[in-house]
């Protein structure tokens, strides 16, 4: 249904009239996308379809549709960003819609304008989606209850990347079809890490066992001790959690190696890039502890040398620069689905 | 003469154990005369308290009144309307306001605006020079003009060695330390408890060990010193522990504990609906923390390890909430909700109403040692006690509304909860200051003359 909708746009430079819109997704009910927690397996696997067909308006040899003609789409990125940024960007503009860039500098947000007046500017100049990226946990949850336009959470603090967590699906379920029983390994700063909280929601949900790697000092407390907490009915997903790489990595089906930031390989997390590089850097000979066939991710940017080998990175087991055109796919989906969908 | 004549009350004074059914006059701003059948003087005001509790106004160790400085989110007069419609009539108020209240002229300033407002205004100076923890203020000048205690709260005092001199330094003063737990090296920009829900939603934690660092630290110290030590809102299983050790051992250290800690857990942040939000009004320092801390709150207001509900009235505008989480100011407005959560607990049978009145009372009273000289009695309805008084409902139950109070600050995590009890009428130092009309008792007051 949803390739049919796709139509291709036969002169896309032309100033002919806009098509009709396309007929809504009745089957697709959220309005927004502010984490991947509330996705039930049937709505991750209905952005994962999607995104196959967005596949093929890729593979076109113009690769442009009309499907959100007329929508108004603003990034506001109040953090750096190369990798959603632009794919957001380019998946709005090769579905037809208008996309405006708005980030923290050189707008008014330098001139101190709180997040709610900038909403409120968005909105009034009609917006009809706003892409965010926010440095703090939770902000996207304050733009939905602020302004009526979909709000797409593009990463917020510490807490979610939930187009990060569906394109590592994409990717995963490429590979592997149903991921029931597969074993994904995630090593890092679990603590600090939105894509690793993202995808445990995601990968627990499409049935993946899901082990987590890192030292004590970056793992959430809740998830490193206290049973009480773990069983909290508001807990992240029950996921496996170990310190030793080498024994965790055996058999895995996919290792994601997350960046380490270069402020926390000083001072009181972690001793050095050196020591964490020494236990925990995915490394050709680790990889190999992994089953034959596993898949290695990255979110990027990447610290070569430091939490992975560019070996390993650049390696056939590398899924990286796949990551980065899924993420298109994906991204075109989810926006395709939040504006489209409902009824 | 002016006096006030309280009909047909269950009357509760547990300072002085009584709890029995009698009328209870007020004359020229004290307590005359508790007894059956009282007659009343003419022009008295009447009261009819049938079906309703009497007890004496709750004093409040921990309010922030905002003024100077902040008047945009309460004023010495506003939170003192406030403090007399939750029942309360001596508050203690932080000076964690802007500037800092850190010298005599400044606690006279605030007992001056103080005047007249709808309930006794008792200063709190800070400890250190404009509360940056650097170095000491003029205690001795301080306490002489009138703070009854000294506190940089909204933070500890981090630094070992000025805490270590300001508690011997208060050792001779006697006033107490009233300390703000929370060792800013461990809770390292925490917004909220360390936990379940902070990993959940990708918030910085506070774990419990922040408070407890400073608790034992300033036990040990305390101890040292031979001063007297008030530990704030105390908020973890770990640090009551702590606490009720050291009270154990005899030293002379109180504690408090909000009616919020007694009430919510860090589920709060997460919203009370299905989806997860990210309710800024939840937000307070120290965090909303788990069910066995708050279990382990609630115990030790049972045990008076806890010796008085203190509010911790933070009022906020709602501009200071309406933002981002991390961006958000930390703080509840609870005058209004206190004896409402206070007294739910006692309906769900976790604590006695007298112990509630105490630890509302007499027991804030004596862990400051609030009653000398013209205030000897506060806190008690003993005879010559100042005449102040709370008349209680236990039983009704109504919705947490801030939009009907009087305070500036609305930011409450409680609003659209149901609780049980409410305070239908409060008299200040012998003036009738609040009466909630909608209770068919004070439909009768009047004045006998007319």
């Amino acid at each position: 249904m949803v390739a049919e909708q796709l139509q291709v746009e036969s002169t896309p430079l032309s100033n002919s009239p806009p098509p009709a819109l396309v007929e809504p997704i009745a089957d697709w009910q959220p309005r927004h996308l502010l984490d991947v927690d509330s996705l039930s397996k049937q709505e991750v696997l209905q952005v994962l379809s999607t995104a196959s067909a967005m596949t093929e308006v890729l593979d076109r040899p113009i690769a442009r549709t009309p499907a959100l003609r007329g929508v108004t789409m603003f990034n506001l990125f109040y953090e750096a960003s190369t990798r959603t940024r632009s794919s957001f960007e380019l998946a709005g503009k090769i579905l037809g819609a208008d996309v405006i860039n708005v980030s923290g500098s050189g707008s008014s947000v330098e001139k101190g304008e709180s997040l709610v007046d900038t909403l409120r500017t968005l909105s009034a100049v009609g917006a009809d989606a706003v892409v965010m990226r926010h440095p703090a946990s939770g902000a996207p949850w304050l733009a939905a209850q602020t302004i009526d336009a979909h709000i797409v959470n593009a990463g917020d603090g510490q807490h979610a990347h939930p187009t990060q967590a569906l394109l590592d699906a994409f990717i995963l379920t490429r590979e592997f079809g149903d991921l029931s029983g597969r074993r994904v390994v995630i090593v890092g700063d679990i603590l600090h890490s939105r894509v690793a909280r993202s995808n445990l929601w995601t990968l627990t949900t499409l049935g993946a066992a899901v082990t987590v790697v890192a030292p004590r000092s970056l793992l959430p407390s809740a998830m490193a001790d206290a049973a009480a907490e773990r069983e909290h009915p508001l807990a992240l997903p029950s996921v496996a959690v170990m310190s030793d790489l080498d024994e965790a990595i055996v058999d895995a089906d996919a290792v994601m190696a997350l960046r380490i930031q270069r402020e926390r390989m000083q001072g009181s997390l972690l001793p050095s890039a050196a020591e964490y590089a020494q236990r925990y850097q995915l490394t050709p000979e680790r990889v190999e502890r992994a089953a034959p066939h596993a898949i290695v991710m990255h979110p990027q940017p990447m610290n070569e040398g430091v939490e992975i080998d560019a070996a390993v990175a650049q390696g056939a087991q590398s899924r990286i620069a796949a990551q980065v055109t899924a993420g298109l796919a994906v991204r075109m989906a989810v926006l395709f689905l939040l504006i489209r969908g409902g009824s | 003469m002016s006096s006030i004549l309280i009909r047909g009350g269950r009357v509760i004074d547990p300072a002085c154990g009584v709890d029995e059914r009698v009328d209870l006059l007020v004359v020229d701003g004290r307590i005359a005369e508790l007894g059956i059948g009282l007659a009343s003087p003419a022009g008295s005001e009447l009261l009819n308290a049938e079906g309703l509790v009497v007890a004496p106004g709750f004093v409040d160790l921990h309010t922030h009144l905002r003024e100077p400085g902040q008047e945009q989110k309460e004023t010495i007069a506003s939170g003192a309307r406030a403090a007399a419609r939750g029942g309360f009539t001596t508050v203690c108020a932080m000076p964690n306001t802007d500037p800092a209240i850190d010298s005599a002229p400044m606690i006279e300033a605030v007992l001056q605006r103080a005047h007249g407002a709808d309930c006794r205004v008792l200063p709190i100076a800070a400890v250190s020079v404009g509360r940056r923890g650097r170095e000491l203020a003029e205690l001795a000048a301080l306490r002489e003009a009138g703070a009854v205690a000294v506190s940089d709260d909204g933070d500890a005092v981090a630094d070992a060695a000025l805490a270590r001199r300001a508690l011997e330094y208060l050792s001779d003063l006697d006033i107490p330390l009233a300390e703000h737990c929370e060792d800013p090296a461990i809770s390292q920009g925490g917004v909220m408890h360390d936990g379940a829900v902070s990993a959940r939603l990708g918030l910085r934690g506070q774990p419990a060990t922040a408070e407890l660092s400073i608790v034992q630290r300033d036990i040990a110290l305390a101890e040292a010193a031979g001063a007297r030590l008030h530990c704030c809102h105390i908020s973890t299983a770990s640090a009551w522990q702590a606490i009720s050790d050291a009270k154990s051992r005899g030293l002379c250290v109180t504690a408090e504990v909000t009616p919020h800690h007694l009430y919510l857990t860090h589920d709060a942040v997460a919203g009370s609906s299905d989806l997860l939000a990210y309710d800024t009004n939840a937000k307070v320092n120290p965090p909303l923390r788990t069910e066995a801390d708050v279990a382990a709150c609630v115990a030790a207001l049972a045990s008076g390890v806890a010796d008085a509900v203190a509010t911790d009235h933070a009022p906020h505008a709602a501009v200071d909430k309406h933002c981002e989480f991390d961006a958000a100011a930390f703080g509840i407005a609870g005058l209004e909700s206190a004896w409402p959560v206070v007294n739910s607990l006692v309906d769900a049978g976790r604590l006695t109403l007298s112990d509630a009145i105490e630890r509302m009372t007499i027991g804030p009273t004596r862990a400051w040692q609030l009653d000398r000289g013209e205030l000897n009695g506060l806190g008690t309805l003993s005879v010559g006690a100042p005449a102040d008084i709370a008349v209680l409902a236990t039983d009704s139950t109504s919705i947490v509304d801030p939009g009907t109070w009087a305070s500036m600050g609305k930011n409450t995590p409680l609003a659209g909860r149901e609780l049980v009890g409410a305070v239908v009428a409060t008299i200040s130092q012998g003036r009738l200051v609040h009466q909630d009309t909608s209770f068919e008792q004070v439909g009768s007051i009047h004045d006998s003359r007319s």
